[in-house]
């Protein structure tokens, strides 16, 4: 049987990030992946000859080369890598779009200060206010961590459109639950896309994937593909044994999953009494269908010239499950090709997220799938060429995809890309050995789930180690 | 090891840390949290580091030993006087 220091579950940007950390310094280290690809949430894929994204719009976090501060360049140093080795090429301008009334942001954020100077006059110094308190806000600080965001920016901000108009891109980009956010994610979500900034890598996120596969094994780790861990064996308060889908056996002294809070407690075999089901401490509920439109031109040439817009139709902005297969009132429009390159990105793209009902679409009927995917396709591009420059007669190809997509290729329950509202910020479980990382840490988007890797990794399974081994008969 | 050589490894480790960092005009005596901008992931490299090269442990109260260039080195001296340099 093999025995490793540790076993992490999953090969998405979180597991990958804590496997380099724990190679680096030499633990035998494990990556077991269910799947047959690496990347999980946000992998890539190749359809009729064209290579797509799964998740990526945009990398956020980002900040320039030479930049010491931000999660970006923590990670960086963190992995040994040098800002080129992610190729990031920053954002052209993005917009929030509502009923009448527009916000610009690009990666200065002097820019959106003035136009919400522009646009809500009454609203300068109240905003000034707000993003004092986001950069002075301290992660650590448990108090407010948890606090309702609403209550906290309605506090500051008036105008309850300019709150809206905020939150929309925010809870796009890492809201985990219904109306509202944890003002620390707020917080940090704020910094992330508004102050820190949006980038992409011109060849789409395998160039970070890549790396990061191939930093793990130069340094010594093990990647297993198609290696499904079904159940843990539990003896006393550890994880004594990993059963993989095949039946095969595996141990580990420490186990690092980033399979999420629901899906990793299902698969330790213990007698633990049930957790409270209070819908708000269930598996999250917020998935999206994704429509990627490929086009005969570059967007730019048919007038869609912005990064990304994240729009809304109503009178209110609603961030919630929706009855129907999907909510087309809102959704964000990213055209991949609106990035400062330094040569064109071949195909045009227009991609669309839309909030979207899981349940709704696991109880289709095999046969209704395929034209539910293309009916709701096209009214998510109908509804977004409302806010961009029409570009329907040009689209050569579309994919979509759906929460049942993502629920079969990343085991997250409900399809839910964020995960549950609960975050468990400490990583800890109930076992001593075993610790989740990514999605339900905390920290989501790309950036985000490498830096949970990462701090997880040095918490639990670097800093102690030494003290762990001596403790042990 | 002598604290020239010591003085030595520890750039050679920040220089893996922050490779896009210029180090020629560090200053010995100025924390190096504030030169870099290290943070406590930072720290935790550079006492991991240590261990993993030389074997070096540093508790976890003594990680303040590191602030400066200076502090570390005289920290380090009496742990490293006997090891070769790597
Ligand atoms: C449509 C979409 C668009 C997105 N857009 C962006 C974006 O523009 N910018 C951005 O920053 N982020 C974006 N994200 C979010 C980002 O992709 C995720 O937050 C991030 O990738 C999460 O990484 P993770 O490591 O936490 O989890 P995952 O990527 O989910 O990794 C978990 C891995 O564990 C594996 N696994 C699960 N169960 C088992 C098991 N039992 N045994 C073995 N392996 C198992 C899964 O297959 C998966 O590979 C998007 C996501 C989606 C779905």
């Amino acid at each position: 049987m093999s025995h490793y220091d540790t076993i992490i579950i999953g090969a998405g940007m979180s597991g990958l990030a804590a496997g380099i950390r724990l190679a680096y310094y030499d633990q035998r280290v494990c990556i077991l992946e269910r799947h047959t690809t690496i990347g999980g949430l946000n992998s890539f894929y190749r359809l009729d000859g064209r290579n797509y994204d799964v998740g990526l719009h945009a990398v956020t976090n980002f900040t320039s080369k030479g930049a010491r501060k931000g999660p970006l360049a923590r990670l960086l140093r963190q992995l040994r890598f040098s800002w080129d080795d992610f190729c990031l090429s920053p954002q052209i301008g993005s917009t929030i779009a509502f009923p009448g009334i527009s916000l610009r942001f690009n990666n200065n954020f002097e820019f959106l200060r003035s136009e919400v100077h522009r646009n809500f006059p009454g609203e300068k110094d109240n905003f000034a206010r707000l993003a004092e308190t986001v950069v002075e806000y301290d992660d650590l600080d448990e108090r407010v961590a948890r606090c309702s965001a609403r209550t906290i920016v309605s506090d500051i901000i008036q105008d309850p459109l300019l709150v809206d108009m905020l939150f929309c891109p925010l809870m796009f980009y890492g809201s985990a639950r219904e109306n509202d956010m944890d003002f620390a994610q707020f917080s940090i979500m704020f910094r992330s896309i508004f102050m820190e900034g949006l980038a992409r890598p011109w060849a789409g996120v395998r160039v970070i994937l890549k790396n990061l596969v191939r930093r793990f094994k130069q340094l010594g780790g093990e990647l297993r593909l198609r290696a499904g861990v079904q159940r843990m064996e539990v003896e006393r308060d550890r994880v004594s044994r990993i059963i993989l889908d095949d039946g095969t056996l595996i141990e580990g002294d420490r186990v690092l999953s980033s399979a999420g809070w629901f899906e990793t407690m299902r698969m330790c075999a213990d007698d633990r009494p049930s957790q409270p089901q209070a819908p708000e401490a269930g598996p999250g509920q917020l998935s999206f269908v994704e429509s990627v439109s490929v086009l005969d031109s570059e967007p730019r040439e048919l007038g869609c010239d912005r990064t990304i817009v994240f729009y809304n139709d109503s009178s209110n902005f609603h961030w919630r499950k929706p009855d129907e297969l999907v909510d087309v009132r809102s959704g964000v429009i990213c055209c991949p090709n609106n990035f400062a390159y330094d040569q064109p990105l071949g195909d045009g793209l227009v991609r669309i997220t839309a909030l979207a009902n899981f349940d709704r679409w696991k109880h289709l009927p095999a046969t209704a799938y395929q034209a539910a995917k293309r009916a709701c396709n096209q009214k998510m591009v109908e509804s977004a060429v409302r806010f961009i420059a029409d570009f329907r007669p040009h689209i050569v190809a579309t994919d979509t995809f759906t929460p049942t997509t993502i629920r079969r290729f990343t085991g997250h329950e409900n399809g839910a890309v964020y995960g549950t509202p609960e975050k468990r910020w400490s990583g800890t479980t109930h076992l001593k050995n075993l610790f989740i990382c990514g999605t339900d840490q905390g920290f989501v988007g790309i950036i985000g789930a490498m830096f949970s890797g990462i701090a997880m990794a040095n918490r639990h399974l670097l800093m102690q180690r030494q003290d762990d081994r001596d403790a042990k008969p | 090891m002598t604290p020239v050589e010591i003085k030595a490894v520890i750039l050679d480790i920040l220089e893996g840390i922050a490779p896009d960092e210029d180090l020629s005009d560090l200053k010995d005596d100025v924390p190096l949290r504030e030169q870099l901008e290290l943070d406590s992931m930072d720290f935790l490299d550079i006492v991991m580091e240590l261990r993993k090269r030389y074997r070096v442990q540093i508790p976890e109260d003594d990680y303040v030993q590191l602030a400066t260039m200076n502090s570390t080195v005289n920290y380090l001296s009496p742990m490293m006087k006997d090891l070769e340099k790597a």
